[in-house]
């Protein structure tokens, strides 16, 4: 990609178009060359500031849309798959959940406060363009190690950023995950994912229709913020200049996107609009040209009626403006007076400016006069799409993380474990959201491994989200497989069955051969994880590119799922409940320390391979446990994650108040029984003990050890650990607080 | 009993407060620019963001249209309930005594507290007894309420300090521990817990409903009962 990409304040006197020019706009030359044989002339400054858009990587997915067929996105509960706003999932009585997550990390990279709080303000624009009304966000954070000054200034305005807009909007933030992993020090993410709820038959897609119906853009006024991040900021790497690019990050407002979601709704509520598409990246050019190739249309636009900030704006700075809080949308003629009314109500801009064409073509007009003409199809289907040269690492792309625990104490392990940023307590990060508002949360943050949202139908959906980079980069096919198992295993807990599967697929620059391999064997992990659960993708996101000086992030596929349980009164909970209560170990559970939060502690270099996976067994043991919790059978349900059994006993006793005292079976190698991982295979369970019992029908079932007491007692093999609850409690609250100021 | 849930631009848990209210009565909601306030018997003035809170919480929304109608109507002896932003308001419109600063954390917090009924005999409170502890979260950034001391020694002396956090549980810095106050009347309340999220154990506790039931035992005790 360009290595010097144009700093808006020297592109708003564009020069005249060159083939030079589409290389600073981040277009190769070849595609350029492209460019002037589908329109039999060069393009003029304007249209080229359009195609540099449309056929960056971050709008046209060119290195990752071939990879991207080979996730499975067919199910029988699958209302809307990838392709629109959001992919939504029938949930029962015509009822449907509509979701989806996407990044916006290089805008928080540089920007933290802003580029977070425009991440949730954008995937709330991705829900309720489709018609539902957003009901809960999540987010999933990367950021260096926090020893960092960078690294705590970033998460410090993040969240802030986050919390920012989703409380001020009333959405609540439901659940997320946060890890620190220095790779991320120059390139942080921030992916957030959003739900919404719809009736089926308000559902609505992007597609326009019926030429000579107006295109009318609601909400805010278009400005000169965010010019050309979907080139200079997406798909591009994160240099040293990146503080010069701060103009190309978008500033949010809350409150106008409020009242234009609640806007948005009445108008489909009165069934008032054709279609309905959000403004993000490229702005007004993506929005119109892909509602007008979703319905094989074309869309005149003129842009001297588009409300603006600033007067004296280029006609390429309207098109490509990425100012926040916009929606654009296709209203019958004789219904605009309607939707003016509904707007006024709102104190909501409307302003018609262009109409649904049979061309086929975009043009942008300025007054009476074409100032750029082109058609659709070359904008939105005809960008290269680029094979990925994968090939494997000969040598460690990624240094070995800095020892910081140098006893092989189990005592000190857990202590240090429990209080290791990674895994501590995320009390002081999920308290700073509101996750009440709408009066739907059953489950709140550290109560369950999912969030459970109570439905208008008497049911219950669960969500989580799930990633984690250092374990796809010791082996991204697997990593990125137990992504999805962990997920799903985070619903069982909750007594959740999948309905469907979003992803953001975060990695370096694919151009690279080595990151192409990491994306490619990634992306068959995910597709064969899905396709073993029969969870279908219903869409998501793809982030490329994220690389500083430094060198890549570790490969990041990120995974957000949606279930759903039938009886909120039985959803499940971690917290151990009953002193008394047998624990057992459910699941064909194999602990390796191979990619572990401990081999981290320790600095080990990322082990070069993961233990195999094997699909059948971990499908029946969730199986097991999510029908456990459902029939109420069970008391408490974990699934055991980073820092293996012992953290997971450790969690639950911590949530519940309540200690345990456990013989863990294997203990040949006692640092792996306690500490050694497998995500999304394995859960720690709690309750009667024939309850526990009878699940070893389906799945093996280890009994470990009974509940009470105020320690956490673990004997395994010749390693012993006793840790007063109050202790454990000490190091896990502090462990992040104390980054937090 | 028929309450009334005023909406602003901005507002969040408006509907929350319509659900809460509607367990006990009939609710509907009151649009920010309609001076009529549809004759309802109660009216709460909800949480969330109103107008944006871009000035300074609720320093818009007294100035809106309905906020005049409230005004007059709580001068008349109408109760009306301020929960979060709404407790901001009613302070801005000079119908509770005090003020709300930013947290002592300058973050925002969202917390399950436990409070303390000081004040059983508002119209908000009577079907709980002095002392009473309830579970009930707050989610603010500006929820640390502050006053002179003197007017603080006046406030408690009065019986206007209706609700006050249980110790070890002031999530905010507010003084002498207050959660809610009443005007010297007692028919305006101002608290900044939100005792409309916790109307159903499945959420959490129900302890909140308590205030939604005093309100509709005192409305339905000023109205006579039918002749037989």
């Amino acid at each position: 990609m360009a290595s010097s990409p144009p700093r808006p304040s020297e592109s708003a006197v564009p020069p005249a178009p060159t083939a030079e020019r589409a290389l600073e706009l981040g277009l190769t030359g070849d595609e350029y060359s492209l460019i002037c044989e589908r329109l039999e002339r060069e393009p003029n400054e304007l249209e080229l500031a359009m195609f540099s858009l449309m056929w960056s990587e971050h709008c046209s997915y060119k290195h990752s849309r071939k990879l991207l067929g080979r996730l499975p996105t067919e199910g029988p509960r699958v209302l809307m798959g990838p392709g629109e706003n959001a992919g939504a999932v029938d949930v029962g009585e015509g009822l449907a959940v509509a979701f989806k997550v996407e990044s916006h990390n290089h805008p928080s990279a540089v920007e933290p406060f802003q580029g977070a709080a425009t991440g949730v303000g954008g995937i709330l624009r991705d829900v309720f363009a489709v018609g539902a009304r957003p009901i809960a966000v999540l987010d999933s954070l990367r950021f260096g190690e926090p020893t960092s000054a960078r690294s705590r200034f970033l998460l410090d305005r993040a969240v802030a950023g986050i919390g920012h807009y989703g409380n001020s909007i009333g959405v609540p933030t439901v659940g997320g995950e946060l890890y620190f992993e220095s790779p991320y020090e120059q390139n942080c993410l921030v992916n957030a994912m959003c739900l919404g709820l719809a009736h089926h038959q308000d559902l609505i897609r992007s597609a326009a229709a019926g030429p000579g119906n107006l295109v009318v853009l609601l909400g805010a006024s278009t400005g000169r913020d965010g010019i050309g991040g979907a080139s200079v900021l997406a798909s591009a790497e994160l240099d040293e200049a990146d503080q010069a690019k701060r103009p190309s990050v978008q500033i949010g407002d809350p409150f106008e996107e409020k009242r234009l979601l609640e806007c948005c709704l009445e108008l489909l509520d009165a069934e008032l609009l054709v279609s309905l598409q959000d403004l993000g990246a490229a702005g007004l050019t993506s929005s119109s040209s892909e509602m007008a190739s979703k319905g094989g249309l074309g869309i005149d636009l003129d842009v001297g009626r588009v409300p603006l900030r600033e007067a004296d704006m280029e006609p390429f700075e309207i098109m490509v403006s990425e100012s926040q809080e916009r929606m654009l949308c296709v209203v019958a003629p004789e219904r605009m007076a309607e939707v003016l009314s509904v707007c006024a109500r709102w104190e909501v801009r409307a302003t018609g400016i262009g109409e649904v064409t049979g061309s086929g073509r975009l043009r942008v007009l300025e007054e009476e006069r074409v100032i750029g003409d082109l058609p659709v199809e070359a904008l939105v289907d005809d960008c290269p799409l680029y094979d990925l040269d994968p090939v494997a690492p000969t040598a460690p792309i990624y240094s070995p993380p800095p020892p910081t625990l140098h006893s092989g104490e189990a005592e000190e392990s857990l202590l240090a474990l429990v209080g290791s940023p990674n895994l501590a307590s995320r009390r002081p990060i999920f308290e700073q959201y509101d996750c009440l508002v709408g009066s739907r949360t059953l489950r709140r943050p550290a109560q369950c491994d999912a969030a459970v949202l109570a439905l208008p139908t008497g049911a219950a959906i669960a969500v989580s989200i799930d990633g984690n980079g250092r374990r796809v980069a010791c082996d991204p096919y697997a990593g990125a497989m137990e992504a999805v198992f962990e997920c799903a295993a985070n619903l069982a807990c909750a007594g959740a069955e999948p309905l469907g599967l979003t992803n953001c697929l975060n990695f370096g620059n694919p151009e690279k051969p080595h990151i192409a391999w990491q994306l490619e064997r990634a992306v068959s992990g995910l597709a064969d994880a899905c396709e073993a659960l029969g969870v279908p993708v219903v869409g998501g996101n793809v982030s490329l590119y994220n690389e500083g000086t430094e060198g890549p992030i570790y490969p990041t596929p990120i995974v957000g799922m949606v279930g759903e349980l039938p009886d909120p009164l039985r959803a499940g909970r971690l917290a151990f409940a009953r002193a008394g209560d047998a624990i057992a170990l459910v699941g064909p559970f194999r602990a390796s320390l191979a990619g572990s939060e401990l081999a981290k502690l320790r600095g080990e270099p990322l082990a070069e391979r993961l233990p195999e996976i094997r699909t059948e067994g971990r499908r029946r043991a969730l199986a097991a446990v999510r029908a456990a919790v459902r029939a109420g059978t069970v008391h408490s349900a974990h699934d055991v994650a980073e820092g293996g059994v012992a953290v997971a006993l450790a969690e639950c006793c911590l949530a519940g108040g309540l200690g345990a005292t456990v013989a863990l079976p294997e203990a040949e190698d006692p640092p792996a029984a306690l500490f050694g991982e497998a995500p999304g295979c394995a859960f720690v369970v709690s309750g009667p003990r024939e309850a526990l019992d009878a699940l070893s029908a389906t799945t093996p079932v280890t009994a470990l050890g009974e509940v009470g007491g105020d320690r956490l007692e673990v004997s395994a093999g010749s390693a012993r650990l006793s840790v007063e609850l109050t202790r454990l409690h000490e190091a896990w609250e502090a462990g992040l607080g104390r980054y937090l100021g | 009993m028929r309450v009334g849930v005023v909406r602003f631009p901005g507002s969040c848990d408006e509907v929350d407060a319509q659900l809460a209210a509607g367990r006990v009565g009939e609710a509907e909601l009151l649009w920010h620019a309609d001076r009529s306030l549809h004759d309802v018997d109660a009216v709460i003035v909800p949480g969330g963001f109103s107008y944006g809170d871009y000035l300074r919480a609720g320093a818009i929304a007294r100035f809106s249209p309905v906020m005049e109608s409230v005004i007059s109507f709580a001068r008349e002896g109408g109760p009306v309930l301020g929960i979060c932003n709404g407790f901001q308001v009613l302070c801005e419109a000079r119908l509770l005594p005090g003020a709300l600063l930013g947290n002592v954390s300058m973050r925002f917090l969202c917390r399950q507290v436990a409070v303390e009924v000081v004040n059983a005999g508002t119209p908000f409170t009577r079907a709980c007894a002095p002392g009473d502890r309830l579970s009930v979260p707050v989610k603010h950034f500006t929820g640390r309420f502050h006053a002179p001391a003197p007017e603080l020694d006046r406030l408690e002396a009065a019986g206007q300090v209706v609700l006050r956090y249980a110790a070890g549980h002031n999530p905010n810095g507010s003084e002498r521990d207050v959660a809610g106050v009443s005007n010297p009347e007692g028919n305006v309340l101002g608290l900044m817990p939100h005792p409309e999220h916790a109307v159903d154990p499945l959420t959490g506790s129900s302890d909140g409903l308590k205030l939604f039931a005093s309100l509709r035992d005192h409305v339905d005790g000023l109205v006579p009962a039918p002749a037989l």
